[in-house]
């Protein structure tokens, strides 16, 4: 109960019109940081940040942190119409919301993005009001070993249910990992595949590799199939959010299940980014529509919002009782934290009463405000599919181009960002998996410092990783889904070759 | 606490004017002449958002703007790749240009050894230093010893299983640098566990991953204050000056140095301001004078006193001197430790 007497004297913060308009200000610039990719919401907040300094800490945080809520809102809405992913976090979203608009059904698709979005972060703030010091402690177990168990979950529970060969999945997996090789490695300080090159001392960024991969490579494959787009005879009336929103309550189960997996990891902290491959992977694994994910299921896009928005959000929890940032974003605003005078930390929470909870009430009303600010544009951005696609393709390459330039201010990503983009266009030709090559390029670098981390701590002993109960667990789960398929795979042809047939 | 903060921000104003009014009586007689930047200048972190380097660089930037230090605005650039490297490279590469500066961490001096990429202070134009980071040794509070002599004891008499687990930022940085140092002078030996950012460092402390850090004092102070981690003790020659209580009525000044706990290791981190080379004298004096500026703020000196900085700021040959020698000191130290690539 005291929890909720904070939070009514949180409101109370709120209550400062000035601190309103912060918010809105702060979620339209969000929607579109989010819109435009590569100024990603770390970006976008780090350049804010010093126009904060003469404001309050609490009128400071909740501008910065609604540009945060806007651009978890905004990366849907170019990973649906263009399957250009905005964030990093968005890329699962592609998977499914792109097709949708393709069916002409991009106004479905963005309600059910935005709302899986709100979703997802009301349950995540819920559990921030009210069990806060019970999880800051939960994260406090995660060592090595235990982050290199949630990667290798990810992974797990990703890999082994795909359409494509296994060994196409395996070969666009391992030229992620090989990328996200290339630069410094953090665990000896040595550089790796730069092969003398400036240019290549910074590694393979995640969110250029997508720009191109994603966007230029749709491009390249709609000027192939005819200048147009398909989602271009889509009926649009606000009615549709209406009607979609019919159909969200029955996909209840599957809802929880991306919130938990979403907060989880957030909190421990995985990150926005793997709880939202995480959440598609499990979802298409579950759900009775699995068989259909990557044509075009409202599910398939709501599952993946509604994790990356609970996780989004619940990375603030580490950061603010802990000091450990969740997301780059949440670093950035870490800096901020400091450089008004906060010191995150256990003891925040006790001796920065007004300003942690003004926040935690900001992030209930900025995510109502959000939904409101993005739904009453759903028909705006889904008209944007009405243009000529021969007017609107120069522009999405020029935006991608911006995208993947501002991502370290180095011209020699723009031509990177086109290279992926013909790779991107050949592995669709030939039928490879994108999905796994992303996965590989975003956490590959994670997982691998995470487990040779884990191999020093342990002097090499494969052990560690079944140390104890958490660690154990987790690992167990992740090599049980890697298996999953051959053994349902075994059992069905037990049961009988008809079965069998059947599941083919 | 917050508000009297803002109230300390809000009265930055006030300072400002008395140092707009010094100002003239500090600049030399041909001021008339005086070289002022004509467009926006890079202000280059080479390091990622969030990090210490990024926080200063983004707070130096909200002074500047709030107190309209500058005609032209400064942008903050990161430009973290290759530990650094790419930063460095590319103020080097920028001969002659004035609209650049960049903000050097030890890396100026450890990335080169580690990596072969080639660059050196020398290759740059140094402008003024703005002060040390420290280094403090911390281990979790629930550790059976109180004192530097307890902590090397039960660091020489582990073994195996036992062994000491130092964490740490990056690889063959500073603070590897500093590990291997203490391994140099007691003979024994730590497991090195580097880890991406301090803040990460300081959680895995808590968490009992790891047996020990050098963190920044920024980096754990909140989890010192909360009871989590204890100071042993601080790598400079001095005990620090803040004297303000922290945490069970210690402060920052109670904190004995290595040196008189019996391991002498001194080891403080640049923050300091280079330019590209060939810069004119004009140039150089402009941004001395900047930073002269910006240190007189009370937003600046708020933040010292928070991440219990050492103060040092040097400029002109002082500062030259300092770089020679610091140059000097990594390179024997990471040519003890193995550190230096081949």
């Amino acid at each position: 109960m005291e929890a909720l007497t904070s939070l009514i004297g949180g409101f109370g913060v709120l209550a400062d019109p000035m601190n309103i308009v912060y918010m809105f200000v702060g979620i339209s610039l969000g929607v579109l940081i989010g819109v435009l990719p590569g100024l990603g919401g770390a970006n976008g907040v780090a350049i804010l940040l010093p126009l904060t300094f003469s404001m309050s800490p609490v009128s400071a945080i909740i501008m910065l942190s609604s540009i945060y809520w806007g651009a978890l809102f905004g990366g849907a809405i170019t990973s649906i119409l263009f399957n250009i992913p905005g964030e990093p976090w968005s890329v699962a979203t592609t998977f499914d919301g792109h097709p949708m608009a393709q069916k002409g059904k991009a106004g479905e698709a963005l309600t059910g993005a935005f709302t899986g979005s709100f979703i997802g972060a009301f349950f995540a703030v819920l559990l921030i009001t009210f069990l806060a010091p019970v999880i800051a402690k939960f994260a406090l177990q995660f060592g090595p070993a235990e982050f290199f168990a949630v990667y290798l979950l990810t992974f797990c529970s990703f890999v082994g249910m795909g359409k494509e060969p296994p060994a196409k999945v395996i070969a666009a997996m391992m030229l992620g990992f090989a990328l996200a090789a290339v630069g410094i490695d953090t665990v000896t300080g040595q550089l790796r595949m730069t092969f003398g090159s400036v240019e290549l001392l910074r590694g393979f960024d995640f969110l250029v590799a997508v720009i191109g991969l994603f966007g230029v490579g749709e491009i390249l494959l709609t000027m192939e199939e005819g200048l147009a787009f398909k989602g271009k005879s889509a009926s649009i009336n606000p009615r549709v959010v209406l009607h979609t929103w019919a159909q969200i309550p029955k996909y209840w189960a599957g809802l929880l299940r991306s919130a938990i997996v979403g907060c989880w990891m957030g909190v421990t902290p995985g990150g926005a980014t793997p709880a939202s491959f995480m959440s598609y992977g499990l979802a298409k694994k579950f759900s009775k529509n699995g068989r259909n994910f990557g044509k075009g299921e409202l599910e398939g896009v709501i599952m993946p919002e509604t994790a990356a928005h609970a996780a989004g959000t619940s990375a603030l929890l580490p950061m603010l009782t802990l000091g450990i940032p969740g997301s780059p974003t949440a670093a950035v605003l870490l800096g901020g934290l400091l450089i008004w005078g906060l010191q995150p930390g256990p003891l925040l929470f006790v001796e920065q009463k007004d300003f942690v909870w003004g926040l935690i009430a900001s992030i209930y009303l900025g995510n109502i405000a959000g939904l409101i600010v993005v739904l009453t544009t759903v028909p705006i951005f889904a008209a944007i599919l009405r243009i000529p696609f021969s007017v609107i393709a120069p522009i999405i390459l020029v935006i991608c181009a911006v995208g993947a330039y501002t991502v370290h201010n180095a011209g020699l990503d723009i031509a990177v960002m086109l290279i992926f983009g013909v790779i991107g266009y050949l592995f669709k030709k030939l039928q490879y998996p994108l999905a796994p090559l992303v996965l590989a390029l975003v956490l590959g670098d994670m997982a691998e410092s995470s487990f040779r981390q884990a191999m020093l701590v342990s002097q090499g002993h494969l052990s560690i990783f079944w140390s104890n109960p958490l660690v154990g667990s987790i690992v167990t789960l992740a090599l049980v889904m890697l298996v999953w398929p051959l053994v349902s795979k075994v059992m069905a042809r037990l049961n009988g070759g008809k079965e069998a047939a059947a599941a083919e | 606490m917050h508000s009297a903060i803002a109230k300390i921000v809000r009265r930055g104003a006030a300072a400002l004017a008395v140092t707009t009014a010094l100002a003239p009586a500090v600049m030399p007689s041909w001021a008339h002449a005086a070289w002022e930047p004509t467009k926006t200048v890079e202000f280059i972190v080479p390091a990622g958002t969030g990090g210490g380097a990024d926080q200063m660089a983004r707070m130096i930037q909200g002074i500047v703007q709030k107190n309209n230090l500058m005609s032209q605005p400064l942008v903050v650039i990161n430009k973290s790749g290759g530990a650094g490297a790419e930063g460095f490279l590319d103020v080097k590469g920028s001969n002659r240009n004035p609209h650049k500066i960049i903000i050097s961490l030890s890396n100026l001096f450890t990335t080169p050894l580690a990596t072969g990429v080639p660059f050196s202070w020398k290759d740059m134009t140094p402008v003024s230093m703005l002060a040390l980071d420290e280094f403090v040794l911390w281990v979790n509070a629930k550790a059976p010893y109180d004192d530097v002599k307890g902590f090397l004891a039960a660091l020489k008499a582990a073994s195996g299983d036992q062994t000491f687990k130092m964490g740490g930022t990056g690889s063959k940085q500073e603070d590897q640098i500093i590990t291997a140092a203490i391994e140099q002078k007691t003979g024994a030996k730590f497991i090195y566990v580097p880890y991406k950012g301090g803040g990460d460092v300081a959680a895995q402390l808590v968490g009992g991953h790891v047996t020990a850090s050098v963190n920044n004092p920024i980096e754990a102070v909140s989890q010192w204050r909360a009871g989590e981690l204890k100071p042993l003790c601080v790598f400079d020659y001095q005990r620090l000056p803040y004297k303000e209580p922290i945490a069970n009525g210690k402060s920052w000044a109670d904190i004995p140095t290595c040196k008189e706990s019996g391991l002498d290791i001194e080891y403080l981190m640049l923050r300091g301001i280079l330019m590209p080379p060939n810069a004119s004298k004009d140039q150089v004096d402009y941004f001395v004078e900047l930073f002269k500026k910006v240190r007189a703020t009370p937003e600046w000196q708020e933040f010292m006193q928070k991440g219990a900085f050492n103060t040092t700021a040097l400029s002109g040959p002082e500062y030259s001197a300092w770089l020679t020698k610091a140059e000097a000191t990594h390179k024997d130290l990471m040519e003890k430790a193995g550190f230096v690539a081949k």
